[in-house]
Protein backbone atom coordinates (compact mmCIF):
# COMPACT_ATOMS: atom_id res chain seq x y z
CA UNK A 1 0.00 0.00 0.00
CA UNK A 2 0.87 3.30 -0.96
CA UNK A 3 1.06 6.00 2.15
CA UNK A 4 0.02 9.43 1.44
CA UNK A 5 2.78 10.81 4.01
CA UNK A 6 5.54 8.96 0.81
CA UNK A 7 3.41 10.71 -1.95
CA UNK A 8 3.91 13.92 -0.65
CA UNK A 9 7.61 13.25 0.66
CA UNK A 10 8.55 12.21 -2.60
CA UNK A 11 6.59 15.00 -4.74
CA UNK A 12 7.93 17.94 -1.97
CA UNK A 13 11.82 16.09 -3.25
CA UNK A 14 10.97 17.11 -6.68
CA UNK A 15 9.20 20.27 -6.04
CA UNK A 16 10.79 21.73 -3.50
CA UNK A 17 14.15 20.20 -3.02
CA UNK A 18 15.28 19.84 -6.84
CA UNK A 19 15.67 15.96 -6.70
CA UNK A 20 16.12 14.92 -10.14
CA UNK A 21 18.03 12.63 -12.70
CA UNK A 22 21.42 14.68 -13.64
CA UNK A 23 22.02 12.25 -17.19
CA UNK A 24 21.27 9.27 -18.73
CA UNK A 25 24.15 8.89 -20.71
CA UNK A 26 24.49 6.06 -23.24
CA UNK A 27 27.79 4.63 -23.94
CA UNK A 28 28.95 3.82 -27.18
CA UNK A 29 31.77 1.89 -28.48
CA UNK A 30 33.52 3.17 -31.59
CA UNK A 31 36.25 0.53 -31.83
CA UNK A 32 34.37 -0.59 -34.98
CA UNK A 33 34.88 2.49 -36.61
CA UNK A 34 38.36 2.52 -37.08
CA UNK A 35 39.61 2.89 -39.90
CA UNK A 36 42.94 3.67 -41.82
CA UNK A 37 41.29 6.61 -43.87
CA UNK A 38 40.06 9.67 -41.35
CA UNK A 39 37.17 10.70 -43.30
CA UNK A 40 35.77 7.25 -43.33
CA UNK A 41 36.15 6.38 -40.32
CA UNK A 42 33.99 9.84 -39.37
CA UNK A 43 31.64 8.84 -41.17
CA UNK A 44 31.30 5.31 -39.76
CA UNK A 45 31.45 7.00 -36.51
CA UNK A 46 28.76 9.24 -37.25
CA UNK A 47 26.35 6.50 -38.66
CA UNK A 48 26.77 4.77 -35.34
CA UNK A 49 26.29 7.10 -32.98
CA UNK A 50 23.28 9.12 -35.03
CA UNK A 51 21.99 5.08 -35.48
CA UNK A 52 22.46 3.72 -31.43
CA UNK A 53 21.03 7.34 -30.08
CA UNK A 54 18.66 8.14 -32.05
CA UNK A 55 15.71 7.55 -29.74
CA UNK A 56 17.55 8.77 -26.09
CA UNK A 57 16.21 11.73 -26.37
CA UNK A 58 12.72 11.39 -27.19
CA UNK A 59 12.72 8.12 -24.37
CA UNK A 60 14.68 10.35 -21.45
CA UNK A 61 11.39 13.01 -22.47
CA UNK A 62 8.97 10.23 -22.09
CA UNK A 63 10.02 8.71 -19.03
CA UNK A 64 10.46 12.14 -17.07
CA UNK A 65 6.60 12.65 -18.15
CA UNK A 66 5.35 8.81 -16.90
CA UNK A 67 7.31 9.36 -13.34
CA UNK A 68 7.18 13.04 -13.32
CA UNK A 69 11.10 13.17 -12.67
CA UNK A 70 13.33 15.64 -14.18
CA UNK A 71 16.03 14.57 -16.13
CA UNK A 72 18.42 17.31 -16.89
CA UNK A 73 21.01 16.02 -19.77
CA UNK A 74 20.97 13.11 -21.85
CA UNK A 75 24.39 13.09 -23.37
CA UNK A 76 26.52 9.99 -24.82
CA UNK A 77 30.11 9.10 -24.26
CA UNK A 78 32.06 7.65 -27.07
CA UNK A 79 35.27 4.85 -26.86
CA UNK A 80 38.96 7.48 -26.05
CA UNK A 81 39.13 9.14 -29.38
CA UNK A 82 42.81 8.51 -29.31
CA UNK A 83 42.41 4.62 -30.06
CA UNK A 84 40.55 5.69 -33.38
CA UNK A 85 43.46 8.04 -34.25
CA UNK A 86 45.63 5.40 -33.93
CA UNK A 87 44.49 3.72 -37.03
CA UNK A 88 44.85 7.24 -38.98
CA UNK A 89 48.50 8.67 -39.40
CA UNK A 90 48.88 12.05 -40.28
CA UNK A 91 45.10 13.02 -40.01
CA UNK A 92 43.81 15.76 -38.26
CA UNK A 93 41.96 14.44 -34.99
CA UNK A 94 39.79 17.88 -34.87
CA UNK A 95 38.02 15.69 -37.48
CA UNK A 96 36.51 13.61 -35.02
CA UNK A 97 35.66 16.39 -32.50
CA UNK A 98 33.75 18.14 -35.42
CA UNK A 99 32.49 14.60 -36.32
CA UNK A 100 31.03 13.89 -32.77
CA UNK A 101 29.98 17.22 -32.38
CA UNK A 102 27.89 17.04 -35.48
CA UNK A 103 26.66 13.49 -34.55
CA UNK A 104 25.66 15.48 -30.94
CA UNK A 105 23.55 18.17 -32.44
CA UNK A 106 21.88 15.63 -34.64
CA UNK A 107 20.25 13.54 -31.60
CA UNK A 108 19.86 16.39 -29.64
CA UNK A 109 21.77 15.24 -26.75
CA UNK A 110 23.99 18.05 -24.40
CA UNK A 111 26.90 17.23 -24.29
CA UNK A 112 29.24 14.39 -25.70
CA UNK A 113 32.42 12.91 -24.12
CA UNK A 114 35.33 10.89 -25.10
CA UNK A 115 37.48 13.17 -27.01
CA UNK A 116 40.24 11.39 -24.74
CA UNK A 117 43.35 9.09 -24.09
CA UNK A 118 44.73 7.08 -21.80
CA UNK A 119 48.35 7.56 -21.14
CA UNK A 120 48.89 6.13 -17.07
CA UNK A 121 51.97 4.61 -18.48
CA UNK A 122 52.79 5.78 -21.97
CA UNK A 123 52.06 7.37 -25.35
CA UNK A 124 50.83 5.16 -27.80
CA UNK A 125 50.18 5.78 -31.34
CA UNK A 126 46.75 8.50 -31.62
CA UNK A 127 48.03 9.44 -27.99
CA UNK A 128 50.09 12.80 -28.29
CA UNK A 129 48.52 13.79 -32.01
CA UNK A 130 45.44 13.69 -29.73
CA UNK A 131 46.32 15.40 -26.39
CA UNK A 132 47.98 18.22 -28.92
CA UNK A 133 44.74 18.92 -30.87
CA UNK A 134 42.23 18.96 -27.34
CA UNK A 135 42.52 23.43 -27.27
CA UNK A 136 41.20 23.29 -31.25
CA UNK A 137 38.71 20.79 -30.20
CA UNK A 138 37.52 22.40 -27.93
CA UNK A 139 37.29 25.54 -29.44
CA UNK A 140 35.57 24.70 -32.61
CA UNK A 141 32.87 22.48 -30.65
CA UNK A 142 30.46 23.65 -28.06
CA UNK A 143 28.91 20.31 -26.44
CA UNK A 144 32.48 18.04 -27.00
CA UNK A 145 34.36 17.31 -23.52
CA UNK A 146 37.87 16.14 -23.20
CA UNK A 147 39.52 13.67 -20.56
CA UNK A 148 43.07 12.54 -20.35
CA UNK A 149 43.95 10.17 -17.50
CA UNK A 150 47.19 10.64 -16.62
CA UNK A 151 47.89 8.04 -14.18
CA UNK A 152 46.66 5.22 -11.81
CA UNK A 153 47.78 3.39 -8.78
CA UNK A 154 48.53 0.17 -10.25
CA UNK A 155 50.95 2.03 -13.32
CA UNK A 156 51.98 5.04 -11.33
CA UNK A 157 51.95 8.80 -13.01
CA UNK A 158 52.64 9.51 -16.45
CA UNK A 159 54.82 12.85 -15.52
CA UNK A 160 54.98 13.82 -19.26
CA UNK A 161 51.36 13.96 -20.06
CA UNK A 162 51.28 15.71 -16.06
CA UNK A 163 53.61 18.41 -18.16
CA UNK A 164 51.62 18.56 -21.43
CA UNK A 165 48.61 18.92 -20.15
CA UNK A 166 49.47 21.56 -18.13
CA UNK A 167 50.42 23.71 -21.63
CA UNK A 168 46.96 21.47 -22.82
CA UNK A 169 44.73 23.84 -20.05
CA UNK A 170 46.33 26.41 -20.30
CA UNK A 171 46.18 26.81 -24.16
CA UNK A 172 42.39 25.23 -24.52
CA UNK A 173 41.50 28.68 -21.98
CA UNK A 174 43.98 31.39 -24.27
CA UNK A 175 41.54 30.02 -27.56
CA UNK A 176 38.38 30.54 -25.97
CA UNK A 177 39.30 33.73 -23.77
CA UNK A 178 36.40 35.44 -25.70
CA UNK A 179 34.30 33.04 -24.36
CA UNK A 180 34.87 32.55 -20.56
CA UNK A 181 37.89 30.40 -21.23
CA UNK A 182 35.00 27.60 -21.92
CA UNK A 183 37.61 25.24 -23.73
CA UNK A 184 39.00 24.44 -20.06
CA UNK A 185 35.72 23.85 -18.48
CA UNK A 186 35.28 21.03 -20.97
CA UNK A 187 38.79 19.16 -20.39
CA UNK A 188 39.25 17.28 -16.98
CA UNK A 189 43.03 15.25 -16.26
CA UNK A 190 41.79 11.82 -14.24
CA UNK A 191 44.17 9.82 -12.11
CA UNK A 192 42.31 6.23 -12.12
CA UNK A 193 39.83 7.30 -14.39
CA UNK A 194 36.50 5.36 -14.08
CA UNK A 195 35.51 3.62 -17.91
CA UNK A 196 31.63 3.88 -17.36
CA UNK A 197 31.14 7.30 -15.84
CA UNK A 198 27.95 9.32 -17.55
CA UNK A 199 29.26 12.37 -15.85
CA UNK A 200 30.67 15.12 -17.60
CA UNK A 201 33.19 16.38 -18.79
CA UNK A 202 34.77 13.12 -17.75
CA UNK A 203 32.80 10.77 -19.58
CA UNK A 204 34.41 8.47 -22.16
CA UNK A 205 33.40 4.87 -22.93
CA UNK A 206 35.87 2.57 -21.68
CA UNK A 207 37.29 -0.27 -24.03
CA UNK A 208 36.33 -3.18 -21.64
CA UNK A 209 32.33 -2.14 -21.49
CA UNK A 210 29.74 -3.64 -24.09
CA UNK A 211 29.13 -2.20 -27.59
CA UNK A 212 25.96 0.07 -26.15
CA UNK A 213 25.47 1.08 -22.32
CA UNK A 214 22.84 3.23 -20.51
CA UNK A 215 24.09 4.80 -17.39
CA UNK A 216 22.65 6.95 -15.14
CA UNK A 217 23.77 9.46 -12.82
CA UNK A 218 21.53 10.70 -10.12
CA UNK A 219 21.71 13.99 -8.09
CA UNK A 220 19.92 15.33 -5.08
CA UNK A 221 22.04 17.68 -2.53
CA UNK A 222 19.21 19.59 -1.45
CA UNK A 223 17.46 16.54 -0.23
CA UNK A 224 19.89 15.54 1.84
CA UNK A 225 20.35 19.47 2.83
CA UNK A 226 16.64 19.72 3.37
CA UNK A 227 16.33 16.67 5.42
CA UNK A 228 19.48 17.46 7.57
CA UNK A 229 18.28 20.79 8.17
CA UNK A 230 14.82 19.04 9.71
CA UNK A 231 17.07 17.16 11.93
CA UNK A 232 18.22 19.76 14.12
CA UNK A 233 20.26 19.02 17.04
CA UNK A 234 21.29 15.53 16.76
CA UNK A 235 24.21 13.35 17.01
CA UNK A 236 26.64 13.13 13.73
CA UNK A 237 25.89 9.38 14.15
CA UNK A 238 22.12 10.12 13.64
CA UNK A 239 23.07 12.49 10.14
CA UNK A 240 24.89 9.80 9.04
CA UNK A 241 21.41 7.16 9.17
CA UNK A 242 19.78 10.39 7.68
CA UNK A 243 21.91 10.64 4.84
CA UNK A 244 22.01 7.14 4.05
CA UNK A 245 18.08 6.35 3.85
CA UNK A 246 18.20 9.65 1.87
CA UNK A 247 20.56 8.39 -0.96
CA UNK A 248 18.08 5.10 -1.02
CA UNK A 249 15.76 6.62 -2.13
CA UNK A 250 17.78 9.09 -4.55
CA UNK A 251 19.09 5.93 -5.95
CA UNK A 252 15.89 3.63 -5.89
CA UNK A 253 14.63 6.21 -8.23
CA UNK A 254 17.37 6.50 -10.55
CA UNK A 255 17.34 2.75 -10.52
CA UNK A 256 13.95 2.78 -11.82
CA UNK A 257 14.87 5.79 -14.79
CA UNK A 258 17.93 3.52 -15.80
CA UNK A 259 15.61 0.38 -15.66
CA UNK A 260 13.31 1.81 -18.06
CA UNK A 261 15.54 3.73 -20.52
CA UNK A 262 17.54 0.48 -20.87
CA UNK A 263 14.17 -1.48 -21.66
CA UNK A 264 12.66 0.94 -23.68
CA UNK A 265 15.85 1.52 -25.33
CA UNK A 266 16.54 -2.05 -25.85
CA UNK A 267 19.87 -1.30 -25.05
CA UNK A 268 21.42 -2.93 -21.43
CA UNK A 269 21.64 -1.16 -18.27
CA UNK A 270 25.05 -0.36 -17.37
CA UNK A 271 25.49 1.42 -13.70
CA UNK A 272 24.02 3.59 -11.51
CA UNK A 273 25.92 6.50 -10.28
CA UNK A 274 25.52 7.10 -6.66
CA UNK A 275 26.30 10.75 -6.85
CA UNK A 276 25.36 14.08 -5.15
CA UNK A 277 26.09 16.87 -8.10
CA UNK A 278 25.10 20.45 -6.91
CA UNK A 279 24.13 22.89 -9.45
CA UNK A 280 24.21 26.88 -9.00
CA UNK A 281 20.38 27.05 -8.21
CA UNK A 282 20.20 27.74 -4.68
CA UNK A 283 19.34 24.93 -2.37
CA UNK A 284 21.06 22.25 -4.65
CA UNK A 285 24.62 22.91 -3.03
CA UNK A 286 26.61 20.35 -1.58
CA UNK A 287 28.74 22.96 0.21
CA UNK A 288 25.42 23.85 1.84
CA UNK A 289 25.16 20.12 3.24
CA UNK A 290 28.87 20.49 4.75
CA UNK A 291 27.17 23.70 6.56
CA UNK A 292 23.90 22.16 7.59
CA UNK A 293 26.44 19.67 9.58
CA UNK A 294 27.20 22.43 11.66
CA UNK A 295 30.28 24.61 9.94
CA UNK A 296 30.02 28.43 9.55
CA UNK A 297 30.65 28.13 5.58
CA UNK A 298 32.33 25.47 4.05
CA UNK A 299 36.04 25.38 3.93
CA UNK A 300 36.22 26.11 7.53
CA UNK A 301 38.41 23.25 9.90
CA UNK A 302 35.75 20.25 10.17
CA UNK A 303 35.31 20.11 6.27
CA UNK A 304 37.60 17.49 5.27
CA UNK A 305 35.50 15.25 7.89
CA UNK A 306 32.02 16.35 6.83
CA UNK A 307 32.60 15.74 4.03
CA UNK A 308 34.49 12.17 4.20
CA UNK A 309 31.30 11.27 6.42
CA UNK A 310 28.82 12.64 3.97
CA UNK A 311 30.14 10.51 1.03
CA UNK A 312 30.48 7.78 2.34
CA UNK A 313 27.10 7.42 4.21
CA UNK A 314 25.79 8.61 0.27
CA UNK A 315 27.68 5.01 -0.65
CA UNK A 316 26.05 3.04 1.69
CA UNK A 317 22.57 4.52 1.18
CA UNK A 318 22.76 4.23 -2.57
CA UNK A 319 24.83 0.61 -2.81
CA UNK A 320 21.59 -0.80 -0.97
CA UNK A 321 19.41 0.79 -3.73
CA UNK A 322 20.86 -0.16 -6.67
CA UNK A 323 21.90 -3.71 -8.38
CA UNK A 324 24.89 -2.21 -10.46
CA UNK A 325 26.84 0.75 -9.24
CA UNK A 326 29.83 2.48 -10.64
CA UNK A 327 31.11 5.95 -12.30
CA UNK A 328 32.21 8.24 -9.91
CA UNK A 329 29.80 7.57 -6.90
CA UNK A 330 30.12 10.22 -4.27
CA UNK A 331 29.97 13.97 -3.71
CA UNK A 332 31.56 16.18 -6.34
CA UNK A 333 32.60 19.16 -5.28
CA UNK A 334 32.75 21.62 -8.42
CA UNK A 335 33.33 25.20 -7.13
CA UNK A 336 31.61 27.07 -10.14
CA UNK A 337 29.01 24.73 -10.19
CA UNK A 338 27.87 24.76 -6.44
CA UNK A 339 26.10 28.14 -4.99
CA UNK A 340 27.82 27.35 -1.83
CA UNK A 341 31.30 26.68 -2.67
CA UNK A 342 31.17 29.87 -4.88
CA UNK A 343 29.91 32.06 -1.62
CA UNK A 344 32.99 30.47 0.42
CA UNK A 345 35.79 31.02 -2.90
CA UNK A 346 34.70 34.78 -2.70
CA UNK A 347 34.48 34.79 1.24
CA UNK A 348 38.16 33.87 1.78
CA UNK A 349 36.82 31.15 3.66
CA UNK A 350 37.96 28.15 0.83
CA UNK A 351 41.17 27.72 -0.65
CA UNK A 352 42.77 25.59 -3.57
CA UNK A 353 44.95 24.04 -0.38
CA UNK A 354 41.23 23.08 1.56
CA UNK A 355 39.72 21.67 -1.72
CA UNK A 356 42.87 19.76 -2.26
CA UNK A 357 42.50 17.87 0.96
CA UNK A 358 38.47 17.68 0.73
CA UNK A 359 39.21 15.88 -2.58
CA UNK A 360 41.37 13.00 -0.79
CA UNK A 361 37.92 11.74 0.84
CA UNK A 362 35.16 12.57 -1.78
CA UNK A 363 33.82 11.24 -5.23
CA UNK A 364 36.47 13.11 -7.94
CA UNK A 365 38.94 16.20 -7.35
CA UNK A 366 39.93 19.73 -8.13
CA UNK A 367 36.91 20.92 -10.40
CA UNK A 368 35.72 23.59 -11.98
CA UNK A 369 38.21 25.98 -10.29
CA UNK A 370 39.17 29.10 -11.76
CA UNK A 371 42.77 30.34 -11.45
CA UNK A 372 44.16 33.23 -12.33
CA UNK A 373 45.12 33.77 -16.01
CA UNK A 374 48.78 34.12 -15.77
CA UNK A 375 49.33 30.85 -13.96
CA UNK A 376 52.28 29.08 -15.69
CA UNK A 377 51.39 25.65 -17.10
CA UNK A 378 54.57 24.68 -14.64
CA UNK A 379 52.22 25.58 -12.05
CA UNK A 380 49.23 23.82 -13.44
CA UNK A 381 50.80 20.35 -14.11
CA UNK A 382 52.17 20.45 -10.44
CA UNK A 383 48.31 20.93 -9.30
CA UNK A 384 47.46 17.87 -11.88
CA UNK A 385 50.14 15.61 -9.68
CA UNK A 386 49.55 16.69 -6.61
CA UNK A 387 45.75 15.79 -7.28
CA UNK A 388 47.23 12.61 -9.46
CA UNK A 389 49.33 11.63 -6.52
CA UNK A 390 46.54 11.67 -3.87
CA UNK A 391 44.03 8.92 -6.39
CA UNK A 392 46.86 7.02 -7.17
CA UNK A 393 48.32 6.53 -3.41
CA UNK A 394 44.73 6.24 -1.68
CA UNK A 395 43.57 3.88 -5.14
CA UNK A 396 41.12 6.32 -5.79
CA UNK A 397 39.38 8.60 -8.99
CA UNK A 398 40.85 12.16 -8.85
CA UNK A 399 40.78 14.65 -11.40
CA UNK A 400 41.67 17.91 -12.29
CA UNK A 401 39.04 20.60 -14.14
CA UNK A 402 41.07 24.06 -13.53
CA UNK A 403 40.26 26.81 -15.82
CA UNK A 404 42.74 29.96 -16.16
CA UNK A 405 41.09 32.89 -16.67
CA UNK A 406 42.82 34.76 -19.52
CA UNK A 407 43.44 38.60 -18.64
CA UNK A 408 41.97 37.92 -15.46
CA UNK A 409 42.93 38.40 -11.37
CA UNK A 410 41.96 37.11 -8.58
CA UNK A 411 39.02 39.17 -7.23
CA UNK A 412 37.17 38.63 -10.99
CA UNK A 413 34.96 36.18 -11.86
CA UNK A 414 34.07 34.09 -15.12
CA UNK A 415 30.44 33.50 -15.99
CA UNK A 416 29.67 29.92 -17.97
CA UNK A 417 25.89 30.31 -17.71
CA UNK A 418 23.79 27.15 -17.20
CA UNK A 419 24.74 23.82 -14.83
CA UNK A 420 28.52 25.51 -15.54
CA UNK A 421 27.77 28.35 -13.65
CA UNK A 422 30.05 31.04 -12.34
CA UNK A 423 33.92 30.72 -10.83
CA UNK A 424 35.40 33.68 -8.60
CA UNK A 425 39.68 33.63 -9.65
CA UNK A 426 41.41 31.86 -6.99
CA UNK A 427 44.08 32.39 -5.68
CA UNK A 428 47.56 29.87 -6.48
CA UNK A 429 50.92 29.40 -4.47
CA UNK A 430 53.17 31.63 -6.29
CA UNK A 431 56.65 29.57 -5.40
CA UNK A 432 57.88 27.72 -8.81
CA UNK A 433 57.74 23.96 -9.58
CA UNK A 434 59.31 24.36 -13.30
CA UNK A 435 62.12 22.57 -12.18
CA UNK A 436 60.56 19.75 -11.14
CA UNK A 437 57.75 19.32 -13.84
CA UNK A 438 60.49 19.89 -16.67
CA UNK A 439 62.59 16.61 -15.07
CA UNK A 440 59.76 14.41 -17.35
CA UNK A 441 59.65 10.92 -16.23
CA UNK A 442 57.31 8.24 -14.73
CA UNK A 443 56.57 8.37 -10.76
CA UNK A 444 56.40 4.64 -9.81
CA UNK A 445 53.28 2.43 -9.32
CA UNK A 446 52.91 2.35 -5.33
CA UNK A 447 53.29 -0.08 -2.79
CA UNK A 448 49.81 -1.71 -1.92
CA UNK A 449 50.58 -3.16 1.39
CA UNK A 450 51.93 -0.96 4.37
CA UNK A 451 49.23 1.56 4.60
CA UNK A 452 50.36 3.95 6.96
CA UNK B 1 -3.29 -3.50 -13.38
CA UNK B 2 -0.82 -0.39 -14.37
CA UNK B 3 -1.43 2.20 -11.84
CA UNK B 4 -0.67 6.06 -11.61
CA UNK B 5 -0.58 8.16 -8.58
CA UNK B 6 -2.49 11.47 -9.06
CA UNK B 7 -2.07 14.42 -6.41
CA UNK B 8 -3.88 17.80 -6.10
CA UNK B 9 -2.86 20.25 -3.92
CA UNK B 10 -4.11 23.87 -3.78
CA UNK B 11 -7.11 26.53 -2.47
CA UNK B 12 -9.88 24.95 -2.26
CA UNK B 13 -12.64 25.60 -4.54
CA UNK B 14 -16.34 24.48 -5.97
CA UNK B 15 -15.31 21.92 -8.52
CA UNK B 16 -11.87 20.35 -7.92
CA UNK B 17 -13.22 16.70 -7.69
CA UNK B 18 -15.80 16.79 -10.47
CA UNK B 19 -13.27 18.51 -13.07
CA UNK B 20 -10.36 16.12 -12.22
CA UNK B 21 -12.60 13.09 -12.08
CA UNK B 22 -14.07 14.04 -15.23
CA UNK B 23 -10.87 14.23 -17.04
CA UNK B 24 -9.79 10.71 -15.98
CA UNK B 25 -13.22 9.35 -17.00
CA UNK B 26 -12.26 11.32 -20.64
CA UNK B 27 -8.62 9.10 -20.87
CA UNK B 28 -10.10 5.93 -19.71
CA UNK B 29 -8.25 5.95 -16.51
CA UNK B 30 -10.55 4.26 -13.81
CA UNK B 31 -10.17 5.97 -10.06
CA UNK B 32 -9.62 2.90 -7.64
CA UNK B 33 -8.90 4.92 -4.68
CA UNK B 34 -9.19 8.65 -3.34
CA UNK B 35 -7.91 10.39 -0.14
CA UNK B 36 -8.19 13.65 0.38
CA UNK B 37 -8.38 16.25 2.92
CA UNK B 38 -9.09 20.11 3.26
CA UNK B 39 -6.86 21.93 5.77
CA UNK B 40 -8.06 25.59 6.70
CA UNK B 41 -8.35 26.72 2.72
CA UNK B 42 -5.76 23.89 1.13
CA UNK B 43 -7.60 20.65 -0.53
CA UNK B 44 -5.15 18.23 -0.75
CA UNK B 45 -6.04 14.99 -2.47
CA UNK B 46 -4.40 11.60 -3.95
CA UNK B 47 -6.05 9.60 -6.29
CA UNK B 48 -4.69 6.23 -7.19
CA UNK B 49 -5.93 5.63 -11.05
CA UNK B 50 -5.92 2.39 -13.46
CA UNK B 51 -4.23 3.45 -16.38
CA UNK B 52 -4.03 -0.26 -17.82
CA UNK B 53 -7.03 0.77 -20.56
CA UNK B 54 -5.94 4.37 -20.96
CA UNK B 55 -7.06 5.95 -24.37
CA UNK B 56 -4.08 8.45 -24.86
CA UNK B 57 -0.55 7.78 -24.12
CA UNK B 58 0.71 8.91 -20.36
CA UNK B 59 2.65 11.48 -21.83
CA UNK B 60 -0.44 13.19 -23.32
CA UNK B 61 -2.63 12.70 -20.22
CA UNK B 62 -0.26 13.93 -17.94
CA UNK B 63 0.10 17.29 -20.25
CA UNK B 64 -3.58 17.28 -19.74
CA UNK B 65 -3.75 17.45 -16.16
CA UNK B 66 -0.75 20.33 -15.84
CA UNK B 67 -2.93 22.14 -18.01
CA UNK B 68 -6.39 21.43 -15.83
CA UNK B 69 -3.84 22.69 -12.76
CA UNK B 70 -2.88 26.15 -14.81
CA UNK B 71 -6.26 26.64 -15.33
CA UNK B 72 -7.68 26.31 -12.27
CA UNK B 73 -4.50 27.35 -10.15
CA UNK B 74 -3.65 23.93 -8.63
CA UNK B 75 -0.69 21.87 -8.60
CA UNK B 76 -1.50 18.55 -10.23
CA UNK B 77 0.92 15.76 -11.04
CA UNK B 78 0.55 12.25 -12.11
CA UNK B 79 3.30 10.03 -11.81
CA UNK B 80 3.57 6.23 -12.79
CA UNK B 81 3.18 4.36 -8.99
CA UNK B 82 6.60 2.46 -9.81
CA UNK B 83 8.21 5.39 -8.36
CA UNK B 84 6.61 5.62 -5.08
CA UNK B 85 7.19 1.66 -4.57
CA UNK B 86 10.92 1.84 -5.60
CA UNK B 87 11.73 5.12 -3.35
CA UNK B 88 9.44 3.46 -0.06
CA UNK B 89 9.47 0.31 -0.53
CA UNK B 90 12.84 -2.24 0.38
Amino acid sequence: MLEPRDILETIRMIQDEHLDVRTITMGISLLDCIDPDIDRACQKVYEKITTKARDLVKTGEDIEKQYGIPIINKRISVTPIALLCAACKGGDPVKFALTLEKAAQTVGVNFIGGYSALVQKGFAAGDLELIRSIPQALSQTTCVCSSVNVGSTKAGINMDAVKLMGEVVLKASELTADRDCIGSAKLVVFCNAPEDNPFMAGAFHGVGEADCVINVGVSGPGVVSAALQKAGDCSISDLAEIIKKTAFKITRMGQLVAWEASQRLGVPYGIVDLSLAPTPAIGDSVAHILEAMGLEQCGAHGTTACLAMLNDAVKKGGVMASSRVGGLSGAFIPVAEDAGMIAAARSGALSIEKLEAMTAVCSVGLDMIVIPGDTPASTISAIIADEAAIGMINSKTTAVRLIPAIGKQVGDELNFGGLLGTGPVMRVNSRSPERFIARGGFIPAPIQSLKN
Amino acid sequence: MKKAVLTVIGKDMVGILAKVSAMCASHNANVVEVTQSVMQEMFAMIMLIDISALNTDFSAMSDHFANLGKEMGLSIHVMHEDIFNSMHRI
